[in-house]
C-alpha cells in the first residue's frame, strides 16, 4: 500500500512500528487477491483427475489417484477434435486478414499522403467502440441469404473487422516513430510504394505485428458473441463452443467437465506464460494516457 | 511529379483492404440496423416499414425498462468495485517493483481466459448445490444458497463472477500508469514528509488521472453492452432479474426473430455507449496526433 511509502522514510527517525503495519496489511490483500484469482483454477486443477463421486463428496479433496478418463470422455464430449481443428482456423485467419489489412492501412494513414486520411482515422476510432449489437442483426441474416452462416472465413473477417482499429491504433504508433527520412531515401533510390513497405517499414513494424498477432489471437479464440452467432453447426464448433455443449449434459459427470475445462484453460495459461512479456505490454498499449 | 502522385494513390490502395472490411461488416450493416428498426422483419422476407411501431412496443415493455435498470446497475458497480479493488493492488505493487510482475501474471490469468471456460467453471465447480463449491460448504459448515436462482441476488452473483475476471486488467492498466509518476515528483513529497495516503492523492493520482478517466468511460460504454457473462450463466433468468438489453435484443432476433424489434433495443443500448463513446474520441483525439 503507497501507505507505506511515507512511513518507510519515517522509519529512520525509529518509527517503524506503522510502516511494518502497513506492509503487513499489504501482503495480506495481496495474499486474498492471489486467492480468489486462482480458486476457481485450482478447483479445476484437483477436481480434473477425479471421479464425479468424489468431487461431490469434497471438491477440496485431492485427488487418491491420477486417473485420465476424464480426459477421454471430455475430448469426445466437447467435440474437441472438430474445435481445436476449427478454432485454430479461425484464430489463424482472423490474425492473417488482420495483420494484412491492419498493417498497410497504419502505414499509409500514419505517412498522410492521402486526402481525408483524418476522416478515415476518426471513422477507425469510432469504430474502437462500436457495440456489436449495433450491426450483428442484420449482418447475420444478410450472411445467411448468402449461405456462409458456419464459413469459418466470413467469421473470421467478421472477428478482423472488430479487432481492425485498435490494431490500426497499435501499429500507427510504430509507423510514427520510424522517421520519414527512411521513406525519402528509398523513393530515391527508386522504390515503389509497395517496396517500402514491404521490405524498408514492416521490418521496423515486427514489434509491434507481434504483440497486435498475440493480442488478436487470443481475442478470437476466446471471443463468444460473433463465434456463437456465426459458427452454428456441429461441425462448426470451436473449442469453446464444443465445451459449451456440455455444459448442463454433463451435469452428473463433473470429472469429464473439469477435465474439458483443463483442456480448455491450461494451454491458454502455458501460452500466456511463454508470451507474459508481450501480453502485459500489449494489455496496457494503448490504455495508458498522459 | 507523377511518382509523387503515384504515392498517394499507392497509399489509397493500401487503406483500401482495412476500409472495405470495415464498411462492409460494420458501417454498413449499422445502417442496416437504423433502417430495420422502423420495420418489421423475420430476417428472411421482405422487410415492412411500419413507422415507430417498434420504438412504442419495446419502450412499453416493462422487461426493456427492467433491462435498463440493470444496466445501470451494472454500470453503477463495474464503476466502483473493480476500479477501487484494482487501484488498492497496483498502489501495493508500487512498492514491490521486484515481485509486481508475477502478482501481474497472475490478476490476468481470468482475464486472458474465455469467458465461456470461466462461466461454465463457476457454475460447476462454485455456484452449483451438488457438485460446487457452496453446496459442499452448506453440507458441510454452514448453510448457504445459490444466489443465481434468487432474483434479488442474481445479477449481483454474474457481476461477480465479470469482476473476479475483469478487475486484474485495470490493476495491470493503473500499475503502468503509476509506474510514469515522475520519481522526482515522489521524493520531493518525501522530502516534505507527506505521508502515504498524501502522496498517493497529490501525486500519484494527479499523474493517472487521464488513465482513470479512459477506464471510467470504456467501463460506462462496455456496461451497456455487456452480454457474455449474463447470457452464458443465466439466459437473463430467474425470471428475467438478470435480463440485459443486450440478452432482450439477442432473444428478439434469434429466438422470435422480431429482427426490428432487436435492432430498436440495439440502437437503445448503442445511444447510452454513444455519449461515452463520444467523450472517448475526444479523450483519443489529441492522444493520437490528428
Amino acid at each position: 500500500m503507497s501507505q507505506g511509502a511515507g512511513k518507510q522514510r519515517a522509519g529512520n527517525e525509529g518509527t517503524a512500528r506503522p510502516w511494518e503495519a502497513a506492509r503487513v496489511a499489504g501482503n495480506i490483500y495481496l495474499a486474498v487477491a492471489v486467492l480468489i484469482a486462482m480458486l476457481p483454477l485450482l478447483l479445476v486443477a484437483i477436481n480434473t483427475f477425479k471421479p464425479h463421486v468424489a468431487i461431490v463428496a469434497n471438491p477440496l479433496s485431492l485427488p487418491t489417484s491420477i486417473n485420465f478418463d476424464n480426459f477421454s470422455r471430455a475430448w469426445r464430449g466437447g467435440h474437441f477434435s472438430t474445435g481445436i481443428v476449427n478454432s485454430l482456423l479461425l484464430s489463424g485467419s482472423t490474425v492473417l486478414i488482420t495483420l494484412a489489412c491492419a498493417s498497410l492501412a497504419a502505414y499509409a494513414l500514419a505517412r498522410r499522403q492521402i486526402r481525408g486520411w483524418q476522416a478515415i482515422t476518426i471513422y477507425f476510432l469510432c469504430a474502437t467502440t462500436v457495440p456489436i449489437q449495433l450491426f450483428l442483426f442484420p449482418l447475420y441474416f444478410v450472411l445467411a441469404k448468402l449461405g456462409l452462416i458456419g464459413n469459418f472465413l466470413a467469421t473470421a473477417t467478421i472477428l478482423s473487422a472488430i479487432n481492425l482499429p485498435i490494431s490500426i491504433f497499435l501499429l500507427r504508433a510504430y509507423v510514427l516513430g520510424i522517421p520519414r527520412e527512411i521513406d525519402d531515401a528509398a523513393f530515391m533510390d527508386g522504390a515503389t510504394p509497395w517496396q517500402t513497405f514491404r521490405h524498408v517499414i514492416l521490418p521496423l513494424m515486427q514489434p509491434g505485428l507481434i504483440t497486435v498477432a498475440i493480442i488478436v489471437f487470443l481475442n478470437s479464440w476466446n471471443e463468444f458473441l460473433i463465434t456463437t452467432t456465426f459458427q452454428k453447426g456441429r461441425g462448426n464448433l470451436t473449442m469453446t463452443l464444443g465445451y459449451l455443449s456440455m455444459n448442463g449434459i454433463y451435469a452428473t459427470d463433473q470429472g469429464a467437465m473439469m477435465a474439458g475445462a483443463f483442456i480448455l484453460v491450461a494451454p491458454i495459461i502455458v501460452f500466456v506464460l511463454i508470451l507474459q512479456r508481450f501480453f502485459i505490454a500489449g494489455m496496457s498499449a494503448g490504455a495508458v494516457k498522459g | 511529379m507523377a511518382r509523387f502522385r503515384s504515392v498517394a494513390f499507392s497509399h489509397a490502395l493500401f487503406v483500401a483492404p482495412a476500409l472495405v472490411v470495415s464498411v462492409a461488416i460494420v458501417l454498413l450493416p449499422a445502417l442496416l440496423t437504423l433502417l430495420v428498426a422502423f420495420a418489421d422483419w423475420d430476417g428472411a422476407s421482405t422487410p415492412t416499414f411500419v413507422g415507430l411501431k417498434n420504438f412504442q412496443a419495446v419502450f412499453s415493455d416493462p422487461v426493456f425498462w427492467g433491462a435498463l435498470f440493470n444496466n445501470v446497475q451494472w454500470m453503477v458497480i463495474f464503476l466502483t468495485i473493480p476500479m477501487a479493488i484494482a487501484m488498492v493492488a497496483a498502489s501495493i505493487l508500487m512498492r514491490r517493483k521486484r515481485s509486481s510482475a508475477v502478482f501481474q501474471i497472475i490478476f490476468l490469468l481470468p482475464y486472458v481466459l474465455s469467458p465461456v471456460a470461466n462461466a461454465v467453471i463457476w457454475q460447476n465447480i462454485i455456484f452449483d448445490p451438488i457438485s460446487g463449491l457452496l453446496g459442499f460448504v452448506s453440507r458441510s459448515w454452514f448453510p448457504l444458497f445459490n444466489p443465481l436462482t434468487d432474483t434479488r441476488t442474481a445479477l449481483y452473483a454474474v457481476a461477480g463472477v465479470d469482476i473476479w475476471h475483469f478487475w486484474g486488467y485495470l490493476a495491470v492498466v493503473f500499475f503502468a500508469a503509476m509506474r510514469q509518476t515522475p520519481e522526482d515528483q515522489l521524493e520531493a513529497a518525501f522530502i516534505e514528509g507527506a505521508s502515504g495516503w498524501q502522496v498517493f492523492w497529490n501525486v500519484t493520482l494527479p499523474n493517472i488521472l487521464p488513465t482513470v478517466a479512459l477506464m471510467l468511460v470504456l467501463v460506462t460504454i462496455f456496461s451497456f453492452l455487456t452480454f457474455d457473462y449474463v447470457y452464458l450463466i443465466t439466459q437473463g433468468g430467474p425470471a428475467r432479474s438478470t435480463e440485459m438489453l443486450s440478452t432482450f435484443a439477442y432473444a428478439f432476433a434469434f429466438t422470435s426473430f422480431q429482427v426490428g424489434k432487436a435492432a430498436t433495443v440495439a440502437l437503445a443500448m448503442s445511444f447510452f455507449g454513444l455519449i461515452a463513446s463520444l467523450v472517448y474520441v475526444r479523450m483519443s483525439r489529441s492522444e493520437i496526433q490528428l
